[in-house]
């Protein structure tokens, strides 16, 4: 059986051209900010790209993925992103790897809430994006992006190991240029976050139990 | 063989012809403090860097390889992102022992990192009793574990403290007995005095048979102590998410981290300090010409040569034996360790009494 | 059969299409599956499902087999009051009923009479509504973002002397209980399964699993698809064992349609199903040593099962999720170089399995926690119907491939390994044994694929006729079956998915009772489900 396959996508010679971020970035330069600031600035998110640890989190199919690039072959410790931890106060970013049920989404969002900031969300998969195969399920979230701001997206069914690689360094050159870009999760104040944290305290209250049950 | 000390009251006297004395012993603390630190720093830094490398080794990778040669500054991005990470207050938790926990576990950590003979002339804290001191302020690290996990209000920190705070104060016992055993060799407490004493020859190869056991006994107990795989029970990742530190972010995460490389370095360096010689190079009786291009080598390569021997050693078990279970632990300790220890002792004594020994 | 049925209870109908099936009135059922149970053996409960059939009200279809004999029967009684569907439970006859009652609780709201713990399995306590239903009404459950409460109590349905019944509730956990969260967002739950877990100090006292976090309705949505369109669902449930799901589908749909495939698809087939357990295996081994706290053997793990996927991947292009099989045949031929690609990887592999014996089999500390911890006895495995490794690690042989050969499982030479011990350290060996059981399937069928057509072309829209069909592979994790419905039309009116994960699921309680939370860890290791199989 001989049969030309024809794909219809990108150039090879397209995947080269990442570095869009990076010379956004060196024009912002350009425009010069206080020289002392910025080179700390420089030095501090040069240090968060380069030092991403994930949380150890999936649901589906592409968790497995996820795990395939953490093992021999694909190995994203070369990129420092080794460090997965476990529990989401030490991880910088949630990998939402596979679908986002109803049931499953302020489990999510509460794991989001938990990590510490800078954090970033990685949506992973056609599932996470946009709830996938499962668009028309009853029972199934249609994107993470309703319920949890979102950085970086990997399309993909589930999106192979190299991809969830290019994935992961356009987070890191986003996290590069996020004094510029402003981070999704970013704006809101400290007063209004003290405020928020006081508020949640009321209402924790009552729930008491589930608040001790340690879901982490 | 190079003597650092040389260098030390060189400084001191200089510092006292320009300063009252008390002054300059005052200079003198504060500037070895500092240096104490960086070297703390430096080597957790190292230790980080090594782990990454050695585990990625054993496990067919290549670890770190983007930022500078080799990955090698991967560990310093690292440290920047710790430094600016939030640190997240905990609601219901008792605030001032969750925050004073980390602290209390690196102050252990430093303390014990101070006793550490680097080469001669290079002591700090360095007095007749020093394994004494050695082993009480190592153990107040276990004071900060189980207050970590009992004031972060979470059940899982809760019950890796419980379990560290058994598995710690268990394995104290046979590292103590473990180091006794080379002290009824010695017949110091005195840590450069145990190096000095075996200028002719290490003590493992002087006390034969029960040196060789009691060092067995200090690796396994050690890597309990410091709570690293295969006894990593207290943060076991796959049972407890991240045991006693789960609820600390940012740099207070960070220094239990930092302090657990530590850790392991001071007990792979106090290994090597009792029974490999510390600083001491090899030297082989009757080879005068082997024994001088030995002697070439200045003692803080031997010291962090043994010593980085000895943690990749710990590496290799960590990353390729399966955890234990709390009760194996406490049975491998109790009724094999201890009692093992106990009758190692004894030979140890015979030994010496009838001059076994080399 | 059918004679013996009609001693018994004669108001039973037998319904020809299809499979066919027994069809029980609700007042004779529970004494029917009774004497099925305990005077002609049947023992095993293949399959339970909730059916809603419009006018004559909400039901279950029960798929039973009797594990000594091999003799297979089928049952479907239903309650025609929608309102307040109600069956008897049959959770004391067949401990696999427990969990699957609940499922059909959560989907069509039938409420079974005598279930000690009728609470949702999959969705929201505060979930309105019974989405399986022909009438159910998507609106009624907006996204709910509040955190769901703990619920303590559990619910059951005791019937009354005069025929009616009351609703009970019962605490689940008392106020002075230590009682931890283990997941959903866990390290070692291999997805997102929740268990509490009643402790004292490391001693396991009550479990109670919760699913449903990855519960994606992919049976609803079944409803609503062509027949190939639902090809690509089944791939997604379990997806270390794809190929096999995949396959089951393309089975039941050929059988319904009487539709023979040629021998050459069944080899490609066959193979792709060994090579797809292969590959789930090393995945087993790997995450169990991961669960362990051994990292370097899951590094071997996945550094072997790369080595699959490149095979999978030349022919098929997908790593993990192939789509590969299709109704009437496969997606594409084999690529040329596969038959070589294959033979490398097993006189590659063979050696390798002795690494895995030296690094982690051979290790003390894996034979102290493995062996003697979470005993499942034999009763218990087939009770609960625990397939697949797990079930045949307590000594009971349950491998379809036996039992009901399809394929070429019929014409080729191995072994059923069959353990007697039913600890974790069987499940694990039994499942280190089938890696060589199946290189061996291989080696045989490899050299002589037969010439001939890989795909009988069908129509795009697929109508099958009326009736009901089962049937079963043997998945990577146990017995994957697949029910169809069908009232004639070019979608399915009921499809079913029995969940190799969920009897391994219901098991855990009870083999981790007086256990440590690390021993949880390594029975949750060795029993291998994979969640979204579970939940679907």
């Amino acid at each position: 059986m001989k049969r030309n396959v024809n794909i219809k996508s990108m150039k090879y010679e397209d995947f080269n051209d990442n570095e869009y971020i990076e010379q956004m970035l060196k024009e912002l330069r350009e425009n010069g900010t206080n020289v002392l600031v910025g080179c700390l600035d420089d030095v501090i998110e040069w240090g968060r790209s380069n030092s991403l640890w994930p949380l150890t989190f999936a649901t589906s199919c592409c968790g497995i993925e996820f795990m395939a690039i953490g093992a021999a072959r694909y190995d994203f410790a070369r990129f420092g992103f080794e460090v997965a931890r476990a529990s989401p106060r030490q991880a910088d970013f949630i990998m939402v790897a596979g679908t986002i049920t109803n049931k499953m989404a302020p489990v999510l969002r509460r794991l989001y809430d938990q990590m510490a900031d800078p954090k970033y969300v990685v949506a992973t998969g056609g599932c996470a994006i946009s709830g996938g195969p499962f668009q028309k399920s009853y029972h199934v979230v249609n994107g993470v992006d309703k319920i949890i701001p979102v950085d970086v997206y990997i399309p993909g069914c589930p999106p192979r190991p190299e991809a969830m690689l290019y994935g992961l360094m356009q987070l890191q050159r986003k996290v590069k240029a996020q004094r510029f870009l402003g981070g999704v999760n970013k704006g809101i104040s400290e007063k209004e976050y003290e405020k928020l944290m006081s508020q949640d305290t009321n209402k924790a209250e009552d729930n008491r139990e589930y608040d001790e049950s340690g879901l982490a | 063989m190079f003597d650092f000390g040389i260098w030390t009251s060189w400084i001191h006297t200089q510092l006292t012809s320009l300063m009252p004395e008390g002054l300059a012993i005052f200079l003198e603390c504060v500037a070895v403090g500092i240096c104490l630190l960086l070297l703390y720093v430096v080597i957790a830094i190292i230790m980080i860097y090594m782990e990454r490398k050695v585990c990625a080794a054993f496990q067919c990778r290549l670890g770190p390889m983007r930022v500078g040669p080799w990955g090698s500054i991967q560990v310093i991005c690292d440290v920047f992102k710790m430094l600016t990470k939030e640190i997240i207050t905990i609601r219901h938790s008792d605030k001032f022992l969750y925050n004073l926990a980390p602290y209390l576990v690196i102050l252990a950590s430093v303390l014990a990192f101070a006793c550490i003979p680097v080469s001669r002339g290079l002591e700090i804290l360095d007095f007749n009793v020093g394994v004494m001191f050695f082993m009480a302020a190592s153990s107040i690290g276990v004071v900060g574990i189980l207050l970590a996990g009992w004031s972060s209000n979470n059940k899982f920190s809760l019950i890796g403290a419980m379990r560290s705070g058994a598995q710690m104060i268990s394995y104290e016992l046979s590292i103590g007995i473990s180091i006794l055993t080379v002290i009824v060799l010695t017949d110091t407490m005195q840590f450069s005095e145990i190096v000095m004493r075996q200028a002719d020859g290490w003590f493992i190869f002087k006390g034969h048979i029960p040196a060789v056991i009691a060092f067995i006994i200090y690796l396994i107990a050690g890597n309990a102590e410091v709570n690293r795989g295969p006894f990593d029970l207290p943060e076991a990742e796959s049972e407890l998410t991240a045991g006693y530190h789960t609820e600390y972010s940012g740099m207070h995460f960070g220094l239990f981290y930092v302090a657990e490389f530590v850790n392991l370095f001071i007990v792979s360096s106090i290994a090597a300090t009792i029974f490999l010689g510390g600083w001491m190079p090899l030297h082989i009786p009757g080879l005068d010409g082997f024994n001088a291009v030995m002697d070439a080598i200045p003692g803080f390569i031997w010291f962090f040569a043994k010593a980085f021997f000895v943690v990749w050693l710990l590496m290799w078990i960590k990353w390729t034996f399966p955890r234990l279970r709390i009760d194996q632990i406490l049975t491998l300790e109790w009724k094999y360790l201890v009692p093992i220890g106990l009758a190692n002792l004894l030979l140890m004594v015979i030994v010496v009494v009838f001059k076994l020994h080399f | 059969m059918k004679e013996r049925i009609a001693a018994i209870e004669p108001s039973a109908v037998w319904a020809d299409a299809g499979d066919g099936m027994f069809r029980v009135p609700v007042s004779s059922f529970r004494n029917l599956a009774e004497r099925l149970r305990n005077e002609e053996g049947f023992d095993f409960l293949r399959s339970l499902t909730g059916v809603d059939w419009g006018e004559e009200g909400l039901g279950c279809v029960y798929h039973l087999e009797n594990t000594s004999t091999g003799e297979n029967i089928v049952l479907g009684t239903s309650d025609p009051d929608r309102e307040n569907a109600s069956l008897p439970s049959v959770h004391d006859l067949w401990k696999a009923a427990g969990l699957n009652e609940r499922e059909a609780y959560d989907f069509f709201g039938i409420k079974f009479i005598g279930h000690p713990d009728l609470r949702r399995l999959y969705l929201r306590d505060d979930w309105k509504g019974y989405p399986l239903r022909k009438d159910y009404d998507e609106s009624l459950n907006p996204l709910n973002m509040e955190n769901e409460e703990a619920n303590d109590e559990s619910p059951s349905y005791v019937m009354t002397k005069d025929g009616s019944y009351i609703l009970k509730r019962h605490p689940l956990f008392e106020d002075q209980e230590y009682v931890i969260n283990i997941g959903p967002q866990h390290p070692a739950t291999h997805g997102v399964l929740r268990f509490r877990v009643s402790l004292e100090g490391e001693i396991i006292k009550k479990l109670d699993v919760h699913c449903g976090y990855i519960h994606r309705g992919i049976e609803k949505l079944c409803e609503s698809m062509t027949y190939p369109q639902t090809l690509g669902f089944t791939d997604r449930l379990d997806y270390l064992g794809a190929m096999q799901n995949r396959h089951a589908l393309c089975m039941c749909i050929e059988k319904a349609l009487g539709l023979e495939v040629s021998e050459r698809v069944q080899y490609i087939r066959t193979i792709m199903d060994e090579l797809q357990r292969i590959d789930s295996h090393l995945l087993f081994i790997a995450c169990l040593s991961q669960d362990m706290g051994a990292l370097e053997v899951f590094f071997l793990g996945f550094r072997d099962r790369e080595k699959v996927l490149d095979i999978l991947e030349q022919t098929t292009g997908g790593r993990l999720i192939q789509t590969y099989n299709r109704i009437g045949g496969v997606q594409a031929d084999i690529h040329p170089g596969f038959v070589k690609k294959v033979k490398e990887f097993i006189s590659y592999m063979r050696p390798k399995l002795q690494e895995y014996h030296d690094i982690f089999t051979d290790n003390v500390i894996v034979r102290q926690r493995l062996t003697g911890t979470g005993i499942l006895s034999r009763e218990d495995a087939v009770s609960f119907g625990t397939t697949g490794g797990t079930g045949r690690a307590s000594g009971w042989a349950c491998d379809v491939r036996k039992r009901h050969p399809y394929a070429m499982y019929g014409k080729v030479d191995f072994k059923e390994i069959v353990l007697e011990n039913g600890d974790c350290f069987d499940r694990y060996m039994v499942r280190v044994k089938e890696i060589e059981e199946s290189m061996k399937i291989i080696e045989q069928l490899i050299d002589n694929i037969p010439e001939g057509e890989f795909l009988t072309r069908t129509k795009p829209v697929i109508k099958l006729p009326e009736g009901s069909w089962y049937s079963a592979v043997e998945g990577s994790r146990g017995e994957f079956g697949v029910y169809i419905e069908s009232r004639g039309d070019k979608s399915p009116y009921r499809m079913k998915f029995r969940s190799t994960g969920l009897p391994l699921v219901s098991c855990i309680e009870t083999i981790s009772k007086e256990a440590k939370i690390a021993d949880l860890i390594a029975i949750g290791g060795t029993l291998d489900y994979v969640v979204p199989d579970i939940d679907r």
